[in-house]
């Protein structure tokens, strides 16, 4: 007999139709705009971005949009090291947890334009724009160091004021 | 509560580009099948499976390490035509699932017959017609032909 075989192709695959919804669609129009908007709870005055309906702690709708700034600062991050399929960018990148000067919660996303070994806890970054947006956060490529001296950041992941 | 409707909608695919381990029964029905080979295994009480498992269902005793050919031709014992076939159905053009038991084997065995919806019938005689390439996966076999 020729050679055995021990493993078979067995991918799965699932194909939707996304409905982004009210919230996330005002979002993406926004950053067509080139504008990072996101929404503050009425309660506890945190400002969400991704922006969401509603506040996950307070249990209220989020209906006040604030825009936030291009800028701000990474709280913590992960290298990627290992090539997987259907991966959007060469090995090794850093994703990073950035919290936006004028927002409460991080957004995750791509740290860029820098070495990876360069990557630390408080650095300041800035948002790198696509020049034609696109309705997809994917429209800012990544955020890249901006220069500015690093901020503190505590155990809970908040950068200090 | 009304349905937005201008919201932004899009596509978006979710895919696991898993292998799985065929296990030595398996992976030994599967190599026949890249040679041309439809194998079955013999259980205990002297039938054959095919496609082949490592247990024998209605016992629950492994089986024994002698397999069989079988085939290449077949009965058709159960058919459903498909006359509109979906992008994950095996071929693009209208064909039938079937249960093909096939020449030598005690049980039948799902797969796809490839002739027109006119010429199938329960009892219907078939034949298995391999892929030109081959890879070790059961779309190696391309599907049964009525013999007419």
């Amino acid at each position: 007999m020729s050679a055995p075989v021990t493993q078979m192709k067995a991918p799965t695959r699932l194909e939707y139709l996304v409905h982004a919804g009210a919230t996330t669609t005002t979002f993406l129009h926004s950053i067509l705009k080139g504008q990072l908007v996101g929404r503050r709870c009425p309660v506890c005055h945190k400002v969400y971005i991704p922006p969401r309906g509603a506040c996950p702690t307070c249990a209220v709708l989020c209906t006040d949009e604030v825009p936030v700034s291009n800028s701000g600062t990474v709280t913590t991050f992960s290298i990627v090291r290992i090539p997987f399929e259907g991966q959007r960018l060469t090995p090794p990148y850093a994703c990073a947890h950035i919290v936006l000067d004028g927002a409460d919660v991080p957004l995750l996303h791509i740290v860029g334009g820098c070495s990876v070994d360069e990557v630390r806890v408080g650095m300041r970054v800035e948002a790198v724009w696509l020049e034609i947006p696109q309705p997809t956060l994917a429209t800012v490529t990544w955020f890249k160091p901006n220069g500015e001296p690093d901020r503190a950041v505590n155990d809970r992941g908040e950068v200090v004021p | 509560m009304s349905l937005p409707t201008d919201d932004l909608v899009s596509p978006f695919t979710l895919e696991y580009t898993y292998k799985r381990s065929t296990g030595p029964v398996i992976g030994r029905f599967l190599a026949g099948l890249r040679d041309g080979q439809l194998l079955g295994v013999r259980t205990l009480t002297g039938d054959v499976l095919v496609p082949p498992t490592e247990y024998e269902p209605t016992t629950g005793d492994a089986v024994t390490d002698e397999f069989v050919e079988v085939g290449p031709e077949g009965t058709v014992s159960t058919w459903t035509w498909i006359s509109n076939p979906g992008p994950k159905d095996p071929v693009s053009v209208p064909f039938a699932w079937a249960m093909v038991h096939l020449d030598g084997a005690s049980t039948p065995m799902l797969h796809v017959v490839l002739s027109p919806e006119a010429s199938l019938k329960t009892g219907a005689r078939v034949r298995a017609k391999f892929a030109e390439t081959r890879v070790g996966h059961i779309r190696d076999l391309a599907g049964f032909e009525v013999v007419t």
